[in-house]
């Protein structure tokens, strides 16, 4: 990274408007080389002026916001999904918009892989079981069942997607995924609906956007398809599954289990899965590791850099 | 002598060979065992185990004494020299784990007695449970589990992260099976693999390490998968420990004593190193209590190799080493000293 402008330049500095405050050491890092002032606080000079905004967290981003800012070319989102952001708005004005996708993929897709572990071979729940001292008392923990080999089906073959496949490809899981439309380069068998994705596979897992087309994706008859053996995995958005439904199958062994990074309602978790050995739960960490805040910084000046020199942005989301 | 169920002469049924069971089975691999063999089974006679091996002996003497045993794959029965002068007719062990470091191979050989063990059939699942564990203890997978299952998520806010996978250097100690399948699992991950053997591999291209102190000085993860024998014994020591460092983490899924128990909790508790994830413990089912309030370890009750699926290819790859043994023809998956 390019060392900041000096500080005495402040005029100098291009201007950055935020959606929300950052965390602290992504404003540390980004107000050496940007004059960065929240939106909610822009005077209507700085409104009419600024031409990028960096949307700094899952706080809603409506059309409201950005009509206030006439000039706005570019928003810059640190996370991966931007379905917060009024995307139809931007696109309507013709407004580009970048996230930090690439930065933080192989993360998402190592803690995907890791929830599919936890969740067939039940390694948080036989941990429990040792913690509690049921292993000296009750004897040995039930047989799981085996990863390799399984059959996984992958929503949404984007970075983390692809991603997720490769990893479980070298556990020697056959690999197959839906997408909005076939990737010549995959080398996996394509559904074109998630349905049939669902009745070919044992494993399903979630790394798609949450958009108008996606919302809901998984609901009673995918998990029906999926069947009682069934696991699925989210590290996408909670909105992608009807949660209610989702609960009522586990409860009803309609599926066999889940693991979940991500809810309809966070940081609330429908309680009723917290009596469930089959169900893995984690608070929306899939995305985060301290190292890839590195790169998400990174990536973040680098697209805003990138638009004040005029240069291609560097991870443009397709709207 | 060929095996099985010849009828005799005289149409009465088929005098079927006799087999000493020192292992708890589940019922389709028992029924499976019973088709083919007179069964004597330790554990359920209730009887010590000399008093079992005598009474085994002496009803089987005619007109078949028992030439083969199933036993169990580690634990408390060793199949040592006692052992073996009570069966004086056994000609074959078949262990029913990977590891046969409770049976005296020496031994077995200056008698004429066979050993086999299970091969591969648990190979993946172990590989798997291995990386499984791996990737809980950096990104935290089951501590975040448990914080989320507690309520504390809307109380507490987020719980701390782990750390990336990519990029970490993964130092595999013994690269059998086992090693092999996790060193191809993580390097889709990005880890780096490094390996410690007996003698350095040529057909794969991982920096090889001639001593575990070496492997563990550049390593920021140890994954044990080597067998139990004397030269393995605590080969997670103090010295090691030491080489891993303060960000290290150890994953064991080989048995309990590969590791210095007692000096791996002293570690942990000082913050020598950074955590663990562990399958066996020296002493099972027996935990330190010390272990079971840690934050930054994962504790299996050894269920590395218990899945549904294995368990039903041990039961195909355990009758075929016994078929292959009383018709005459090698085992499937001898082992020697």
């Amino acid at each position: 990274m390019p060392p900041p402008a000096p500080a005495d330049d402040a005029g100098d500095r291009p201007l950055v408007l935020l959606s929300q405050t950052p965390l602290p050491h992504f404003a540390a890092a980004l107000e050496g080389r940007y004059r960065l002032v929240l939106a909610a606080d822009a005077d209507a000079a700085t409104a009419a002026e600024a031409r990028v905004l960096l949307v700094a967290g899952l706080n809603k981003v409506p059309a409201e916001l950005l009509d206030r800012l006439p000039a706005l070319e570019l928003v810059t989102a640190v996370p991966v999904g931007v379905d917060h952001v009024d995307l139809a708005a931007c696109r309507r004005r013709g407004i580009a918009v970048t996230n930090a996708g690439p930065a933080f993929a192989a993360d998402s897709a190592d803690y995907a892989v890791g929830l599919v572990v936890a969740v067939l071979r039940r390694v948080a729940a036989a941990d429990a079981y040792v913690r509690r001292g049921r292993w000296a008392t009750d004897g040995d923990y039930p047989l799981t069942t085996k990863v390799s080999g399984k059959r996984v089906g992958i929503v949404g073959l984007g970075r983390i997607g692809s991603m997720v496949a490769r990893r479980l490809a070298a556990f020697g899981c056959a690999v197959s995924y839906n997408s909005r439309s076939p990737k010549p380069s995959a080398p996996y068998k394509f559904f074109p609906s998630v349905l049939d994705l669902a009745a070919d596979s044992d494993v399903v897992v979630l790394s798609c956007a949450l958009t108008e087309e996606t919302r809901r994706i998984v609901n009673r008859e995918v998990m029906e398809a999926l069947g009682k053996d069934g696991v699925l995995v989210n590290v996408g958005r909670g909105g992608l599954v009807d949660e209610p439904e989702l609960v009522r199958c586990l409860r009803e062994g309609v599926i066999g289990g889940a693991g979940l990074d991500v809810y309809e309602n966070e940081p609330d978790v429908p309680p009723e899965l917290f009596a469930m050995d089959n169900v893995v739960l984690s608070d929306h960490r899939a995305v985060f590791t301290p190292e890839s805040f590195r790169g998400v910084l990174d990536l973040v000046a680098g697209n805003i850099d990138a638009f004040f020199a005029g240069r291609p942005l560097i991870s443009p989301v397709t709207l | 002598m060929a095996s099985s169920a010849a009828a005799t002469a005289s149409g009465e049924p088929p005098v079927l060979p006799s087999l000493l069971l020192i292992r708890r089975l589940d019922p389709a691999f028992a029924a499976a065992l019973r088709q083919r063999f007179r069964v004597f089974d330790f554990f359920a006679s209730g009887d010590p185990l000399p008093a079992f091996l005598a009474a085994a002996a002496a009803a089987a003497a005619a007109p078949d004494p028992p030439r083969a045993a199933v036993i169990m794959g580690g634990g408390s029965v060793r199949v040592d020299a006692a052992f073996l002068d009570a069966i004086p007719s056994l000609r074959c062990v078949v262990g029913t784990g990977a590891g046969v470091d409770h049976v005296d191979l020496d031994e077995c050989a200056r008698r004429g007695v066979l050993v086999a063990n299970s091969g591969t059939v648990y190979s993946a699942d172990v590989a798997d449970h291995a990386v499984g564990l791996l990737i809980d203890v950096l990104r935290r997978v089951s501590a975040a589990e448990r914080f989320v299952r507690r309520g504390l998520w809307p109380v507490q806010g987020d719980y701390p992260l782990g750390t990336k996978l990519g990029g970490k250097r993964v130092g595999i100690i013994g690269l059998g099976n086992i090693g092999s399948l996790i060193a191809k699992r993580l390097e889709a991950f990005g880890c780096v693999i490094y390996y410690n053997s007996r003698k350095l591999k040529e057909s794969v291209s991982y920096k090889y390490f001639p001593n575990v102190h070496d492997l563990a000085a550049e390593s920021d993860v140890l994954v044990v998968a080597c067998a139990l024998n004397k030269e393995t014994r605590h080969v997670i020591n103090k010295d090691v420990l030491r080489a891993l460092g303060k960000d290290g983490i150890v994953i064991n899924i080989g048995r309990g004593a590969n590791i210095d128990e007692a000096e791996l909790i002293r570690a942990l508790k000082d913050g020598r190193i950074a955590g663990a994830g562990l399958d066996v413990y020296e002493n099972e089912p027996k935990v330190p209590a010390e272990l079971l309030t840690m934050e930054n370890v994962v504790l299996t009750p050894h269920i590395a190799v218990f899945t549904s699926e294995s368990i039903s290819d041990l039961r195909d790859h355990t009758i075929s080493n016994l078929e292959a043994f009383f018709s005459g023809k090698p085992l499937l998956t001898p082992v020697l000293p």
